[in-house]
């Protein structure tokens, strides 16, 4: 791989340890993908934040870098509310635990807004063309898909090294090469709401790491195609899709006279996914995976109104989106549901102790079931917080 | 000829040492006896932390202990949380003293780079076969390992044999 004198001269150590081991580490994956060069990162999401996932081990070594984020970098969500984390029943060794690991990564000038949608939060960190370096797997698919940025999904070290180089190896998903269809989906009838995440939920197993091309009857909103993506990066691992006339377009539609497979779909294998987790005997409702944007914070708020909640009801943000609307938060919460910050269903160990969870995002219901070991009921919204609201 | 690391004398009934040509993934340079297994380690769940023992009975290295040793393996797999399970052998002082892999893939690579252990890859696939305990240098920086290869005996393959 070809360095610059100057990232030479970090390789070689003359800028200090840390760095010196974080550029090891750039050009290692490089040499591994095959890449020639590094390249600037707009921003850079980190994972590897739930004490959950990275335990000790984890926690040992972000406690022991030096150095600062040179782009702007942002936090994966952790395992618990950071405020709240007593009424989500985790023990105070975690809490404390989860409480450094947070801490280390804010000593080295990383956001801690702890979200797995950044572009929520912020609009100038991705835009068409940039180069990222994001973590989170559902955060990684908009940012290629849907804002038309550049980024592989990088692993904790990997992130936290271009947030303190400011720059990633170009290899994989950098490339226009490796950003082309590899399948196209058609579907000849109209999806709604939660269908998303269960057509991704499908397609996902069926592409494995492909590039799936759909070509939609109806036409996705952005909570849509959050919910879409996430659910395919879960049951499979794409980390970019194109939506014919709504998301940007490929960089080409073939690579050595090479087709994209057509697949068709009908309804029937969407209304599967909801027959093959029915949402009976759910004990608890988790929404807001990935996390609730202003609009779905609304929706939820509007299905509320007026209803009491009988089993704990979830719904889970960016701590920065609910502060933009305490209205919507009020109108929740006063059913006696809960408005989560920081954290989620997955990655929070709380979820864990549930013998059955009734969710509506499809990137859940392939989650849970492995991460949590508890069972998933799947539904529309409405129909989970009827379940919520059931006795 | 003199075997880094041994009193004069013990070095007698090598008799041969053959010079690879490697590639640098982390820095550094190390020596030590050589710990060889055909399978793939994922760090996470088949090391313990704590005390450098293979703890999955499916392993070939089941019983062995990774501590101090010149671990020879094809490549990592498993979750990206071995990286950080590597740092954890080498901050108890548990960890392999140099990694040798035919070909790297992130999480080992990661790992060895977070932990200062130097490690070396596209090394050509016969080096598997060389025995438990032969002594190796590693010089990731200059790419080079050397194994110091004894006349094969009976008593000195270890491969099958566990200490637990």
């Amino acid at each position: 791989m070809y360095l610059s004198q100057e990232e030479e001269s970090i390789y070689q150590g003359e800028r200090g340890e840390t760095l010196r081991r974080m550029m090891e580490i750039l050009v290692a994956l490089g040499d591994i993908y095959g890449a020639e060069e590094l390249i600037p990162v707009r921003s850079v999401q980190v994972a590897g934040v739930s004490y959950k996932n990275i335990g000790d081990a984890g926690l040992e070594w972000i406690s022991d870098l030096q150095g600062r984020a040179v782009v702007p970098s942002i936090l994966n969500p952790t395992g618990m509310d950071l405020c709240r984390w007593q009424e989500m029943s985790i023990d105070e060794k975690f809490a404390s635990k989860q409480r450094e690991i947070v801490e280390a990564y804010c000593r080295l000038g990383i956001t801690i807004d702890c979200t797995c949608t950044p572009y929520e939060l912020y609009s100038n960190i991705a835009g068409p063309g940039d180069h990222l370096a994001w973590s989170e797997s559902s955060a990684v698919s908009f940012a290629n898909s849907v804002l038309g940025a550049k980024t592989n999904r990088e692993g904790g070290p990997s992130a936290l090294a271009a947030a303190l180089i400011g720059k990633t190896p170009a290899f994989g998903y950098h490339l226009d090469d490796n950003r082309v269809p590899t399948h196209r989906v058609t579907l000849n009838f109209d999806l709604k709401g939660s269908d998303y995440g269960a057509l991704g939920f499908v397609v996902g197993r069926m592409v494995g790491d492909g590039i799936p091309l759909f070509h939609l009857k109806s036409y996705p909103s952005k909570d849509d195609l959050k919910a879409l993506g996430a659910a395919m990066a879960a049951s499979g691992s794409v980390a970019i899709y194109y939506v014919d006339g709504v998301t940007p377009a490929p960089p080409t539609y073939e690579v050595n006279g090479k087709a994209a497979e057509k697949i068709g779909l009908g309804r029937e294998e969407i209304d599967q996914v909801y027959q093959d987790h029915p949402l009976e005997d759910a004990e608890m409702v988790a929404m807001g995976c990935p996390h609730c944007s202003g609009q779905e914070l609304q929706r939820i708020a509007r299905l509320l109104s007026g209803r009491t909640v009988k089993k704990e009801l979830w719904v889970c943000t960016a701590r920065k989106t609910a502060q933009a609307f305490p209205d919507l938060v009020d109108a929740i919460e006063r059913s006696g549901a809960k408005v989560i910050c920081d954290t989620c269903m997955v990655v929070s160990p709380a979820t864990d102790v549930r013998a059955k969870v009734a969710v509506s995002s499809g990137k859940a219901l392939a989650y849970l079931p492995g991460l949590c070991r508890v069972k998933v009921g799947f539904g529309t919204e409405e129909e989970c917080i009827d379940v919520a609201t059931r006795d | 000829m003199s075997l880094p690391g041994t009193k004069p004398g013990d070095d007698v009934d090598i008799i041969n040492i053959i010079e690879i040509a490697c590639h640098k993934v982390s820095g550094g340079n190390a020596q030590g006896d050589a710990l060889v297994t055909l399978e793939p380690i994922s760090f996470l769940g088949t090391v313990d932390p704590g005390t450098g023992k293979v703890i999955d009975p499916k392993h070939e290295l089941y019983g062995r202990c990774v501590a101090g040793k010149v671990l020879i393996f094809p490549g990592g797999k498993g979750s990206t949380v071995g990286s950080y399970v590597i740092y954890q052998l080498k901050k108890r002082g548990v960890a392999p003293v140099a990694m040798v892999n035919l070909k790297s893939e992130p999480i080992v690579a990661v790992g060895a780079i977070i932990s200062g252990i130097p490690l070396v890859d596209r090394v050509p696939s016969s080096l598997l076969d060389v025995e438990v305990g032969t002594r190796v240098v590693v010089d990731a920086d200059k790419g080079i390992l050397k194994a110091y290869l004894k006349a094969p005996s009976a008593d000195r393959d270890l491969r099958s044999e566990k200490t637990f």
